[in-house]
């Protein structure tokens, strides 16, 4: 079960607002994180809280191959990003950095930033903890629940 | 059921007769290409966490140094030398300094039939050659460095069908913004876009390759195009044999068919922040610039250089505008240099640059500040993605950024080569 507080983006949310592309080739993630969605809010990265939820619209990571996206959110200690639909290249890296990418049509014209929301990733389902809503989404597969719970496709490789 | 050319070479990469959508296949990749934008990552995740002592096999990794060459700062240097290191080390295949990766790998390593899995979005442009490329993170592609291979959905196929041809000043670059504002930023989620139709005889492979180049921005897995003679053509002048002709049966399923008709298209722009907010160049006419880019591995190559030295001859860049030229690799800068099209580009008061990633992201020399203007051949333009977070992007054509570096505002090019 995730638990958190929802930070509310809108749709085609591109890698580069994510991570911008002058902090591509700093030595770490750990130094990258801090200018997590900087175009968009400068401050994100101090105002966020681990636990924190990412809601986006439709298309969602959309642009460049950089990993260094769903890198920083994980970084940040982002717990889950759920979306209406996300872009095919950051949605597998995602998985690959263990950050767990949830699919949902209907939460986002039901939830708003800031409020308290509980994804149940197994049963598939979002709950609002301010109208107790509760909307469908996808299940995340045995085998990805066993990535992320690895925290990673490369630590849960080396498991093997 | 027939197979398209994307399902074809997918097929052959995994060792199959067929595959149908939707399925989940292993394949074995022709290249696998990074640079410098990510790969300090892969090489972090291949020594820290695989744990990895060898490559799968070191002709078949490409590195390439394009993003921020040269370095301009210090901690991008120090990326450059963990590349460097890491390729001596491993025997790679290395360039450093010689182009933006896309068009070195088009250059020296892209046959048709090919599969090829880059650490980059834009490695879908390959397609204009009849080879599958597509782009991944590091994580993904640092498998393919130690396994050679790499788990892939079989995709859905839109199939565009290319009608007529091109009027003076309207180019392949004015055809895929058209096609991304009418299908949008999603519109080939997951999919292949596979071009095709009759105008095919008479586009160059400049042509297709900026048409499979922003597949991507569509949200495309990759752009494709069945290879021809002239494909079969610019392989074999560089030494290379096809790996496999595949054409699309005549049954082959497609999830959706568009029809363009490229006589009728006009200049195009892209405005601030979408790719797929598109509009006809003539209703922005109005909007002031400070920078033009021509380059990136989408608009740098030569017959976009031969189109804005065109209107650039005997004229100036507007004495307020800077126009940063890049040739997308030092092969096109010495065509470039050998047709005097260099000489056209300073005389009328360009900013010349060396091939590289540019301007088109704006992590290296000619980001723009806040509140600036830039109309740029370029990828993308997302907000930020040149400089400031407050600063602006417009795509165009080549002939459309020439244009309008000379008036200094977005000005439609027709006009200009109407005087030739």
């Amino acid at each position: 079960m995730i638990k958190g507080k929802v930070w509310k983006f809108d749709n085609d949310v591109d890698t580069d607002q994510i991570i911008p592309s002058q902090y591509l080739l700093l030595p770490t993630i750990e130094e990258m994180k801090h200018h997590t969605f900087e175009p968009i809010d400068k401050d994100f990265s101090k105002k966020v809280t681990p636990g924190d939820i990412i809601l986006g619209g439709e298309n969602f990571g959309a642009g460049s191959s950089r990993e260094q996206a769903p890198a920083v959110l994980k970084a940040l200690g982002i717990s889950a990003v759920i979306a209406q639909s996300f872009a095919r290249i950051f949605f597998r890296n995602a998985i690959n950095v263990g950050l767990p990418v949830i699919i949902c049509k209907e939460a986002y014209n039901h939830i708003d930033n800031h409020d308290i929301i509980e994804i149940d990733v197994v049963d598939g389902v979002i709950r609002s903890e301010k109208d107790k809503s509760q909307f469908i989404a996808t299940k995340l597969p045995e085998h990805v629940m066993k990535i992320l719970a690895a925290n990673g496709l490369i630590e849960y490789l080396n498991k093997q | 059921m027939g197979m398209t050319i994307g399902e074809k070479i997918l097929a052959r990469a995994s060792g199959k007769a067929t595959v149908c959508p939707g399925e989940i296949v292993t394949a074995k990749v022709d290249y696998g290409m990074s640079n410098d934008g990510t790969t300090h990552l892969n090489i972090d995740i291949f020594e820290k966490k695989l744990k990895a002592d060898k490559v799968f096999d070191a002709d078949k990794v490409v590195f390439i140094v394009d993003h921020n060459i040269p370095a301009e700062s210090y901690k991008s240097a120090e990326v450059h030398k963990k590349m460097r290191r890491f390729a001596q080390q491993h025997k790679l295949r290395f360039f450093e300094g010689t182009g933006v990766c896309h068009q070195i790998m088009l250059e020296e390593f892209v046959s048709p039939g090919q599969l090829i899995v880059g650490a980059d979005s834009h490695t879908c442009s390959y397609g204009a050659l009849g080879a599958f490329g597509t782009g991944v993170g590091s994580t993904d592609f640092t498998a393919v460095m130690k396994s050679g291979e790499i788990w892939l959905m079989v995709p859905e196929t839109l199939r565009f069908n290319l009608h007529g041809q091109f009027k003076p000043g309207v180019t392949s670059r004015d055809l895929i913004l058209k096609i991304l504002g009418d299908i949008g930023a999603n519109g080939a989620a997951y999919k292949v876009m596979e071009f095709g139709g009759p105008a095919l005889e008479n586009m160059t492979i400049d042509d297709r390759i900026v048409l499979c180049n922003m597949a991507v921005e569509a949200g495309a897995k990759s752009g494709l195009f069945e290879p021809d003679e002239h494909v079969v053509e610019y392989v074999k002048s560089r030494g290379r044999e096809p790996v496999a002709l595949f054409t699309s049966d005549p049954d082959a399923r497609y999830e959706a068919v568009y029809e363009y008709d490229l006589g009728a298209l006009e200049p195009m722009v892209a405005i601030p922040h979408s790719v797929d907010d598109v509009h006809p160049m003539t209703e922005y006419s109005d909007v002031k610039i400070d920078q033009g880019f021509i380059g990136s591995c989408n608009n740098g190559r030569i017959e976009a250089l031969r189109l804005a030295a065109q209107i650039l001859k005997g004229r100036k860049v507007h004495p307020y505008v800077k126009l940063l030229i890049s040739p997308a690799s030092n092969q096109v800068y010495l065509e470039a240099l050998a047709e005097g099209l260099v000489d056209i580009f300073i005389e009328s008061g360009a900013i010349m640059l060396n091939s590289n990633c540019s301007a088109c992201w704006g992590s290296c020399q000619g980001v723009i500040g806040e509140g600036e203007v830039l109309l740029s051949t370029g990828t993308r333009n997302f907000k930020g993605r040149a400089g400031h977070p407050n600063s602006s992007v417009y795509l165009g054509s080549a002939a459309s950024v020439a244009a309008s570096a000379i008036t200094g505002k977005i000005t439609d090019p027709r006009g200009f080569l109407a005087h030739e």
